[in-house]
């Protein structure tokens, strides 16, 4: 559990700094009036949508430390078995990257209003993660042929749980993907289009960080 | 009416036209909110039954043969899940949460209001399937509210065939839909204050609720994670937490998991899961208290620290759930001093509380004698926690009356009062009419002194060493005929208890028809939510303009003001201190 409790410190510990930094010692009955409030951003959807996603991260990354802890817990009982990874997966990685690049591209075409380039790298940013969750399941596809089947042993039962659940997660910023792509095709609100592929971009580089946790640690076990 | 324009805001509402758009398919948080206190109140009642027929066994057990061993089993554990989690999470978060936020925060709603209202409709379907699993073969899972394997999805116990699958999944489901709401409170509170809500003039109902909302948000995963590997072990044959084991004479394909590692993932969830409870109820306490002794609350700072200290805090005590499972001293020794310092901040609040009503102008109104009644059985279920906090009491004690007693104490009755304190309180805002105040005041002090009667001597029980979790008693040599009494006496509680929320229900619903007008604050309270320009508020809660906050939520009794209270929105006089914008 040392892994999850880590992540926790983390959170916890950033979750006290920030409330530090908003002056959680000030004494609110001193005061009257509205000056102390320096905020400038009171229920704009920009900085409202960019707090949810950074909070659904956390419980994402609370998600995936949780599994990584059950992961080293189970594997030191006796009858783990290392699993024998499929070449296929540095491919894939490059995949993911690609798409990651693709999207990083298209957040800055947006900044600069660049709409014909916003919508190409959209394309190809869902080209590529297609391409990568076509690939895992051909690499689990491999997996089996090699007789590695979910049942027979531990190591196997995790490696398709963490491909699972991260492709599931790739899925679901797929899903968000074809919103923005749509919109980027058909309304030209430049405003919407740049919220949107900055908040998948996140969404992004935050998978790919995730696949390269766990695919180094699938890798070293 | 409704406003349209919400250039305040940067965002625009969705004013539905039809009946079923404003109140099935709503986006408003207070329709939403309602839903909640509805749905997860019915599936309560289901659950307060499930008890009553538990208790006629256990009191009675020659007299009323209604329900054999596995069903006796499998209401212990529906009732425990329907308690902890679809009626008291879903109870504070979902609809306390979802009314009080907005209108506290000087917000027009929350932030994402299509997903809250997505997050009801999921929060309904995993209700449903919960409840579906009372009619599948094998009815629902037997296997106790923590789920255990390796003997939740063995066959023998009961539910094993299709109870268990049905009730991961309503929690998977849950774990959805309270993502999706937990998102709204916290970017609610974070981003949609109105101006001059610094969060140190938020109310501490709010601090509560954003706090356990923070605690649910990054808990609730332990549960989905415990839930999903489970469900693959009963469904798909892996052995993540199951054992090399021997099923009716026949050797199973499992082998080599480890049940510990599931408790490990499910107590990560299951410790927070007492604070996602019992904080909302310190908050909305906090504010009861201060409201009806007309006195700020004492220590607000200290509060907030004492609450979002304990929220984290209640992460590294997890396994003080565990004692019995066994584990390395020097773990226990860890986990009982996290324990017992969590106790600090606990009683910081309770000793405020307590300094709150001291000299105080206490109005012994119905949702002040709720409030009162709480610090009672909290301080009482408080104790008996730092006494099981201990490995080495721990350990005699765990399998006895005294932790049912114990928890049912701190995290039944308590939170319960709350509920029904926050509900008197509240309900002339939410629906504009006034409750009977005789008809509420009979039914706090019989609520408050039958619960009592009920869990104050099972503590004698669990002394006695009487286990939990028996179907029957008899022929148990240690066991004397005064403890067989005494749980006969126990029940003829329990009875009375669940009779006597009629008259809860009578009063709510009568009122609701033929209550007199409430009026827009009639409990001359300072914040937000009693200032709307409407009672009960209106979509969008406000004006033309969102409400200016001028000061903290505690300005009662202000020596050399007017009026005994000055709402957080009045603008200051010119002779006020501070700095008047």
């Amino acid at each position: 559990m040392s892994i999850i409790v880590l992540f926790i410190f983390v959170a916890v510990g950033t979750s006290y700094w920030w409330l530090w930094r908003n002056k959680i010692f000030a004494k609110p009955w001193l005061l009257e009036g509205t000056k102390l409030d320096t905020r400038d951003d009171i229920g704009n959807i920009g900085p409202s949508a960019r707090t949810a996603l950074i909070v659904f991260l956390a419980v994402v990354t609370s998600m995936f430390s949780l599994f990584i802890s059950a992961y080293f817990m189970r594997m030191a009982l006796g009858d783990w078995q290392a699993v024998n990874e499929p070449q296929l997966l540095w491919f894939n990685t490059v995949l993911l990257i690609l798409g990651s690049i693709s999207i990083h591209w298209c957040s800055r075409a947006a900044a600069s209003a660049n709409l014909s380039t916003v919508r190409i790298t959209l394309l190809s940013t869902g080209l590529f993660t297609c391409a990568f969750i076509f690939f895992q399941l051909l690499a689990w596809r491999q997996l089996v042929a090699d007789g590695y089947y979910l049942q027979s042993n531990p190591a196997n039962a995790f490696f398709y749980l963490f491909t699972g659940i991260h492709g599931l997660h790739l899925l679901g910023g797929l899903f968000v993907w074809l919103r923005t792509t749509i919109r980027a095709f058909t309304v030209s609100d430049m405003e919407q289009t740049r919220l949107s592929v900055e908040l998948c971009r996140t969404y992004w580089h935050f998978l790919l960080v995730v696949w390269l946790v766990i695919f180094s640690l699938l890798l070293s076990t | 009416m409704a406003y349209v324009a919400l250039a305040d805001r940067g965002q625009t509402l969705f004013h539905p036209k039809t009946w079923v758009g404003k109140y099935i398919w709503s986006q408003d948080h207070k329709v939403i909110a309602i839903q909640y206190f509805l749905t997860s109140i019915a599936v309560g009642v289901v659950a307060l039954l499930l008890s009553v027929m538990m208790r006629l066994q256990l009191g009675f057990p020659d007299t009323f043969s209604i329900i054999d061993p596995s069903e006796y089993y499998q209401f212990v554990t529906m009732h425990g899940m329907i308690m902890v989690i679809y009626l008291l999470t879903a109870l504070f978060l979902g609809g306390f949460g979802n009314y009080l936020i907005p209108l506290m925060v000087g917000a027009r709603d929350m932030v994402f209001p299509y997903m809250n209202m997505v997050s009801y409709w999921v929060y309904l379907l995993s209700v449903i399937i919960l409840m579906a699993s009372f009619f599948v073969t094998g009815g629902p899972t037997g296997a106790g509210w923590t789920l255990y394997p390796p003997q939740s999805i063995m066959f023998g116990t009961p539910g094993a065939e299709n109870g268990i699958v049905l009730m991961l999944i309503s929690l998977a489901v849950f774990i959805v839909a309270f993502t999706m709401g937990g998102l709204n409170y916290v970017t609610t509170v974070l981003q949609a204050r109105t101006r001059g809500m610094t969060l140190m003039r938020m109310p501490l109902s709010v601090w509560g609720i954003f706090t356990a909302t923070v605690l649910g948000l990054l808990a609730f995963p332990a549960l989905l994670v415990s839930a999903i590997m489970l469900l693959l072990d009963r469904l798909l044959g892996t052995s993540f937490f199951m054992p090399a084991i021997v099923s009716m004479g026949q050797q199973t394909d499992y082998g080599g998991g480890s049940p510990v590692l599931f408790q490990h993932l499910f107590w990560f969830f299951g410790h927070p899961e007492v604070y996602i409870v019992a904080l909302p109820a310190f908050g909305i306490v906090s504010d009861l208290l201060s409201v009806h002794a007309r006195k700020n609350i004492f220590g607000y700072r200290m509060m907030v620290w004492a609450i979002v200290g304990i929220g984290g805090l209640s992460f590294v005590v997890w396994a003080h759930h565990m004692y019995v499972s066994g584990m390395n001293p020097y773990f226990g020794f860890f986990f009982a001093t996290t324990t017992l310092i969590i106790a600090v901040p606990t009683a910081i609040k309770v000793y405020n509380w307590v300094l709150t009503l001291w000299r105080g102008n206490i109005h012994l109104t119905v949702p002040m004698l709720f409030a009162i009644g709480f610090i009672f059985t909290f301080v009482h279920g408080g104790l008996t926690g730092i006494f099981l906090g201990n490995v080495i009491v721990d350990l005699p004690l765990s399998d006895t009356y005294f932790v049912v007693a114990h928890f049912h104490m701190v995290m039944g009755v308590s939170p319960i009062l709350v509920v029904f304190g926050a509900l008197y309180h509240w309900y002339p805002k939410i629906t504009g009419k006034m409750w009977n105040n005789t008809l509420g005041k009979v039914h706090f002090w019989l609520t408050f002194l039958g619960t009592y009667s009920i869990y104050l001597p099972m503590h004698y029980l669990g002394f006695l060493g009487v286990p939990r979790r028996y179907y029957a008693y008899e022929g148990i040599e240690f066991i004397p005929e005064s403890a067989h009494l005494l749980n006969s006496g126990i029940t003829i509680s329990a009875l009375f208890v669940a009779f006597v929320q009629i008259i809860f229900f009578v009063n709510m619903i009568w009122s609701f028809f033929k209550g007199k007008p409430a009026g827009p604050n009639p409990w001359n309270a300072t914040t937000l939510e009693w200032q709307t320009p409407q009672t009960p508020p209106v979509h969008g809660n406000w004006g033309p303009e969102l409400p200016s906050v001028y000061r903290w939520a505690y300005a009662y009794s202000v020596p050399g003001a007017e009026k005994d209270f000055t709402p957080q929105n009045e603008k200051p006089g010119k002779n006020d201190p501070g700095d008047p914008t």
